[in-house]
């Protein structure tokens, strides 16, 4: 057994409540969801917060809302109702090839969108997927709500704009007519983290060009997605040659290192390898995607 | 799970259709494990008891300059912290290993490896011990380490092991074995030669529950109660009686339930002594129990072979000879469980089931700074290493000759005619019918369909790959003349006392961790006295009930213990048929026995069931000379040979091209384990074998950087299969009994993990044959799947 270093815990029974413990608690206090990811890291004492704030009471952060051309999606959401949600897998195919590759059942049962976004691994697989889709991310806190871009969302490896004394409320997905997203992942076993993952999203015009396109990778050093090969596709009909033109420039733009995972040139070959398939896959589904 | 039950007649049953001990019953201990009623090391509290923790070094090689205890003794839940310097006050800062070196208990010269203990508290709970640990103050001068074994005899490696007077370099043993001039002579002659080097690298056994101790010392009538987590407790307790000092009538050792063990539990930690030591100092009882990364970083190893493997044959594929040189890396301390005339455990198996003209090998044995131990994992003292040498010599050799790996093993095989057969390095086999476990293997796997598959596959660019194995092992040491661990013969003991009302208690010395002994044993008993196994307890695990043996491991639970409980059921099923015939006022020797009852020849309606003849013992009965008054009887088997389980197995697997990745796709597994007493115990190990097999081929390796620091300190870093990398196993079996063993039984505990590696190994590099590889070394995870594709195979790191 695993023991962490000693620390207090209360249970929040509102958001309200929730950031207030934050305020009361200071900087060494820690919200807690899921717990796989604060967990571990306690038990091997690499962290060590005098504080946790238990938020798996706010129910209020368990949705998954489709309003307009909006999905709504509240941080508590399980990876498993993300994963059994026919919205999520009709209009956002990425997050379902995604969900299916995160840890296990045992941990897709507990752990959640906002508590992945938040530890901001960097072989975080929602975070790519939110990267490629372009969410919002809400974020609540003592002076009110705001709303956050990815890129302004994430700020390198384990940090990320919500402020020790905020909680992520909801992430926001944009609803596309004629797009279609894939992810794909190769890891070593089940539940291990990524050796390379790759998502790919793209809109299409009428005439079956495509119009829009998000590509990102995880694990393997890059930041948010990739422009330079976004702009390649865009304004092309999706052919073979032009996802592998893609892909080079995806596999150029990122920067991965050694470990036991893999070498860079094996990691290099994946981001490449990986973008082409996503990009096959995506684009194949935007062009079976019906309007609206 | 698919199970073909061939044709295979049981001809040591007598009776195709029922095995012994009346065969697939369901196993008598798991109602309590199913119902969380097991009672595992951490279970147990005792009245009083304190909690002890480790403090472990950082770093791989170093001095110890000063260890400051100050402030931990000031933590108000503290007992003690005792350290090195305490230790050797009492003599006890080093301890024997199971193979004739010393090991530090706590460091008090120099750190030999990362994850070595330097200190331990006692505490009153586990949290204040743990926190503890951060307030011991050490120094250390930090060394250069020795991590590559290949750099272990540089002139310029550093030293290790100063702390043996004499010593100036890192080399423990050389070792060989074979003619190798006979040898040297057939390779010069043989039309064709291959060589290859083969690595088998550092893996862990891993077991779900990790090690540890409750040590209650009695100060006032000097009695040590130890509970642990051992294999062998017989063997512990003797051992701590040496080092101790503790006379031995005074140490009961208890190994309770376990949660697997594969060969992680066979030696003696440091853990377990400072246990010990924490309850005399205290003079409460103390409990200690690693975490998972000490489990990992600190405890036996497995593996860690660096093999150059040479194979010879005709251009016809006769196979003539095999000749290896093996650097064998033992971490800091020489802590090898094995029998201690077998430096390199026997490994010299490596000749296979191949009928050979010359065989020859050399092992060097050294010290590296990293955790020690070996033969742990489930390897049958190196079995492992030499059957995946020689498999993937064999497929190598096939490769080069362009014939089929199963043609050519089939073409090679030792025949039936030839057991007992003499192997070139000195093994006896005792019995052994190859070609038809090859033959079911290949009908169940629809070899040539499978192949007919492959040429489409390729065609079209997809990598499909098909890996034969044929292994042959030596279990079950061992004839006491040839195999001891420091001393102490390889015997086993059973005692079987049959109560008044029939009912039987059977006690043996060997320790379960899942291998299903109280149901294995009581079925043996069922047999041979005819009552039913639920009528038959097994007691095992309590130096206090039980004889005296040397524990499981190396599959030796069957063939040895197994034997003496044949053997002791059968010296009561004798005795019985003396008290039956005063019973029945009738000569001993006008008495036959059919199963549960003695009668009286031609008068079948005259006899005593074995219920009857218990009470009768026990009774008034006036019994004849020389038999006394009960019906129960003890034996210590010591087995004229070791058994030689074999098996054929075929596994199937598809290679993603653009990421290297490996699904096993399909694996099917024919054993020979001689007897078979309950096939879903037998199912169930090599179900369990199997999937150890995949972690090792697929993703496990113990890593260090080139700073000696383990990389595979957690469950995150150091994986193990899971059901979503394991197919369907579909198992078969042939039955070759063994002519030595009483009721015929092999053994089959270490079988599939023995025999499944280079099934996958052979598969994988069978399907990137279109990429001209010919060998890659495990772990064969993406990345190193792909550098093999590039032409560029990596060993392990």
């Amino acid at each position: 057994m695993q023991i962490p270093a000693a620390f207090d815990y209360e249970r929040a029974s509102d958001v309200a409540n929730a950031l207030a413990l934050l305020e009361r608690h200071g900087p060494e206090s820690r919200v807690i969801a899921g717990g796989h990811s604060l967990l571990p890291m306690m038990k091997l004492r690499l962290a060590r917060p005098d504080w946790l704030i238990d938020i798996n009471d706010l129910t209020e952060l368990d949705f998954i809302l489709r309003e307009g051309d909006q999905l709504r999606v509240g941080a508590l959401t399980r990876h498993t109702a993300l994963l059994e949600s026919t919205d999520v897998a009709g209009l956002f195919p990425i997050i379902s090839d995604a969900e299916r590759v995160i840890a296990d059942p045992v941990v897709r049962n507990r752990g959640t969108i906002g508590g992945s976004l938040c530890q901001a691994d960097p072989a975080e697989d929602l975070s790519t997927v939110c990267d490629v889709l372009r969410a919002h991310a809400v974020i609540r806190g003592p002076s009110g709500e705001r709303i956050v871009s990815m890129s302004d969302f994430h700020r390198g490896p384990y940090e990320t704009a919500v402020a020790q004394n905020e909680l992520l409320y909801e992430i926001r997905f944009t609803i596309r007519p004629r797009s279609g997203s894939a992810y794909e992942k190769v890891e070593r076993r089940v539940g291990d983290w990524a050796v390379v993952a790759a998502g790919a999203a793209v809109t299409l015009s009428a005439d079956g060009t495509v119009e829009e396109a998000a590509i990102g990778l995880t694990a393997a050093g890059l930041d948010g997605t990739v422009p330079e090969a976004e702009a390649v596709l865009r304004g092309r009909q999706p052919h073979e040659d032009l996802f592998v033109e893609a892909a080079r420039i995806a596999a150029a733009a990122c920067d991965p290192v050694a470990d036991q995972r893999g070498p860079v040139d094996y990691k290099r070959h994946l981001a490449d390898e990986l973008t082409r398939r996503v990009l096959r896959r995506a684009c194949a589904r935007a062009a079976g995607a019906q309007e609206g | 799970m698919t199970t073909t039950q061939e044709h295979a007649p049981n001809p040591a049953a007598g009776d195709p259709s029922r095995p012994i001990g009346y065969g697939r019953i369901q196993r008598k201990e798991d109602p309590r494990f199913v119902r969380g009623k097991g009672n595992y090391l951490d279970d147990i509290v005792l009245p009083g008891m304190l909690h002890g923790a480790v403090l472990r070094a950082p770093v791989a090689h170093a001095r110890l300059v000063s260890i400051d205890t100050t402030e931990a003794l000031a933590h108000p839940k503290v007992l003690a912290v005792i350290t090195g310097k305490d230790l050797q006050a009492l003599n006890l800062a080093w301890a024997p290993t199971l193979s004739a070196d010393v090991q530090a208990v706590l460091v008090t010269d120099k750190v030999r490896f990362q994850g070595q203990e330097v200190a331990f508290v006692v505490a009153e709970d586990r949290y204040a011990a743990r926190d503890a640990l951060e307030l011991i103050d050490v120094e250390y001068d930090v060394l250069p380490p020795v991590i590559d074994a290949r750099r272990a005899l540089d002139p310029d490696a550093p030293v290790i092991r100063d702390d043996i007077e004499g010593r100036t370099d890192n080399r423990i043993f050389d070792w060989e074995i074979g003619d190798a001039a006979e040898t040297e002579a057939v390779f010069a002659a043989a039309d064709v030669v291959v060589s290859q080097e083969v690595v088998y690298p550092r893996v862990h056994p891993a077991p779900m529950e990790t090690c540890g101790a409750v040590a209650d010392f009695d100060p006032v009538d000097g009695r040590l109660t130890l509970y642990e987590t051992t294999q062998a407790p017989h063997a512990h307790r003797t051992l701590y009686a040496m080092v101790a000092g503790i006379p031995e009538h005074k140490i009961r050792v208890v190994s309770p339930d376990i949660g697997g063990g594969f060969g992680n539990k066979v030696g003696i930690y440091p853990g377990y002594v400072l246990a010990v030591v924490g309850s005399i100092v205290t003079g409460r009882p103390v409990k200690w129990v690693e975490d998972r990364s000490e489990n990992l970083m600190s405890t036996s190893f497995a593996r860690d072979y660096i093999m150059q493997g040479e194979i010879a044959a005709t251009k016809e594929g006769r196979i003539l000879a095999v000749r290896t040189s093996v650097l064998a890396d033992h971490g800091a301390f020489n802590a090898t469980a094995q029998p201690s005339k077998n430096p390199a455990g026997f490994f010299s198996i490596f000749t296979g089931s191949y009928d050979l003209k010359a065989a020859y090998c050399k092992v060097t044995g050294v010290y590296t700074n990293k955790a020690p131990g070996g033969v742990a994992y489930a390897c049958s003292f190196r079995v492992t290493e030499a059957v995946y040498l020689v498999e993937r010599m064999v497929d190598i050799l096939a490769r080069k000759l362009e014939m089929d790996p199963a043609e050519l093993r089939l073409k090679n095989f030792i025949k039936p005619e030839q057991f007992p057969y003499a192997n070139k390095t000195g093994w006896i086999y005792d019995s052994g019918n190859y070609e038809p476990a090859m033959r079911l293997s290949m009908q169940m796997a629809g070899y040539d369909e499978l192949r007919r598959e492959q040429l489409e596959k390729r065609e079209r660019g997809e990598l499909m790959g098909i890996g034969v194995s044929f292994f042959t092992e030596t279990v079950g040491a061992g004839p006491r003349k040839h195999f001891d661990i420091v001393g102490l013969g390889m015997a086993d003991g059973a005692e079987l006392r049959v109560h008044p009302t029939g009912k039987a208690v059977v006690r043996i010395s060997v320790q379960t961790q899942g291998q299903g002994h109280e149901t294995t044993f009581a079925q043996i008993v069922a047999e041979e006295l005819g009552i039913p196994p639920e009528s038959i307890d097994v007691v095992h695990g309590d130096t206090d009930q039980t004889p005296f043996g040397l524990g499981t491991y190396g599959s030796r639970s069957t063939p040895v213990s197994g034997g003496a409980v044949a053997l002791v059921a059968r010296k009561v099923r004798e005795k019985a048929k003396f008290i039956a015939a005063a019973m029945l006022e009738a000569r001993p020797e006008d008495l036959e026995w059919e199963k549960g009852r003695w009668f009286v020849k031609g008068d079948p309606g005259v006899g005593k069931t074995i219920a009857e003849i218990a009470l009768g013992a026990h009774g008034t009965v006036a019994l004849p000379e020389g038999i006394d008054g009960n019906l129960d009887a003890e034996v210590t088997y010591d087995p004229p040979n070791l058994t030689f389980p074999f098996g054929a197995y075929i596994c199937v697997v598809d290679v993603d091209a653009g990421t290297g990745a490996v699904k096993v796709r399909r694996f099917i597994a024919v054993d020979d384990c001689g007897t078979r007493i309950n096939p879903m115990i037998i199912e169930g190990q090599v179900h369990g074998g199997l999937t150890d097999g995949v972690g090792m081929a697929l993703m496990e390796i113990i890593a260090f950087d080139e700073d000696g620091n383990c990389l595979s300190g957690s469950f995150m870093d150091y994986l193990i299969p899971t059901a979503m990398e394991v197919p369907d196993w579909e198992t078969g079996y042939t039955v070759t009994p063994s002519p030595h063993h009483p009721i015929g039984a092999k053994g089959i505990g270490e079988s599939a993990t023995v025999g499944s590696p280079p099934a996958i190994v052979n598969a994988i590099v069978d399907a990137l044959a279109p990429y001209g590889v010919t060998h890659m070394d495990m772990p064969c995870t993406p990345a190193r799947v792909w550098e093999a594709m590039q032409g560029r195979p990596r060993p392990p790191v």
